[in-house]
């Protein structure tokens, strides 16, 4: 089975979707599901992708419901800073910040949420020295983004570590 | 189409300010990319079309079809699902292909890269 199906949640996953897709449960479709999820599932395998372990499931669920908060607030924020541009230029910079995380599907999931957020976005890590630089829009309070990163960093580690 | 008209007032009123709430959104971010002057400022304008466009105008859509029960309303959550997913993709590649050739320009403003470790450099 491991052979045919390398990442077997991932192939469910994809036949999931595609019924979904499809919006249909015909022999057909399931057959077509099943092969995408078998091809897609051999070229996941070249990609080596880093297996992870999640400790804590329950925390995400909180962790969610932070992200989609914070992703709303900044929405408005920055759509408050656009509609002012031209009475008020935007007061963008870079900032950096150091951080712990090890796990790389963890540290993936951290450049979507932070690149998701209108406000932020992740421009580069340094894998040895361990230091990330990113460009805000809201230059106003550093400390803030440094500590809004940290948070989601602590929660993340909770999470994957 | 034409069952448009079976949609309750509330429903119809839901999805409307959804709607245009969305559109609202989604020009805002648009607007964002004419009015902000650097490129890493631009950065953050299609986010808002990404991340509240195009989610409120799903949410519009999956009450629309809710009500009226016509079709299932998984679609929507599979468009919210890759958008968010594949939006930050890009922006990152673009963020860092800007940086590298600032970088290599040597434009002022822009942060160096940070020194690498003499021991650990191949």
């Amino acid at each position: 089975m491991r052979t045919w199906f390398p990442y077997p949640l991932l192939s469910i996953a994809l036949l999931v979707m595609w019924l979904l897709l499809n919006q249909s449960l015909a022999p057909g479709s399931i057959l077509v599901g099943l092969f995408l999820g078998m091809v897609l599932g051999w070229v996941t395998l070249k990609l080596h992708p880093a297996r992870s372990r999640l400790h804590r499931v329950s925390r995400a669920a909180g962790f969610a419901l932070q992200v989609i908060a914070d992703i709303i607030r900044s929405n408005i924020a920055v759509a408050t800073i656009i509609l002012r541009a031209r009475r008020v230029p935007a007061n963008a910079g870079f900032l950096t910040v150091g951080l712990d995380l090890e796990d790389e599907n963890a540290l993936a999931l951290l450049a979507c949420i932070m690149t998701a957020t209108p406000g932020t976005a992740w421009l580069e890590y340094d894998r040895r020295q361990k230091i990330l630089l990113f460009h805000v829009l809201d230059m106003q309070n550093e400390e803030l983004w440094r500590g809004t990163v940290k948070r989601y960093e602590a929660a993340l580690k909770e999470i994957f570590q | 189409m034409s069952h448009l008209t079976d949609l309750p007032a509330w429903a119809a009123l839901g999805v409307c300010g959804l709607l245009l709430l969305g559109a609202a959104t989604t020009l805002i971010g648009s607007l964002g990319l004419l009015r902000l002057t650097d490129f890493y400022e631009r950065l953050h304008a299609p986010t808002i079309a990404t991340s509240g466009g195009t989610i409120l105008i799903c949410l519009a859509s999956m009450l629309c079809f809710a009500v009226l029960q016509s079709r299932w309303i998984f679609h929507e959550v599979l468009i919210i699902l890759f958008v968010t997913v594949t939006t930050p993709v890009t922006l990152m590649l673009l963020g860092q292909a800007a940086l590298y050739r600032d970088r290599f320009e040597e434009r002022q403003g822009v942060p160096r890269k940070p020194k690498p470790e003499r021991e650990n450099s191949p």
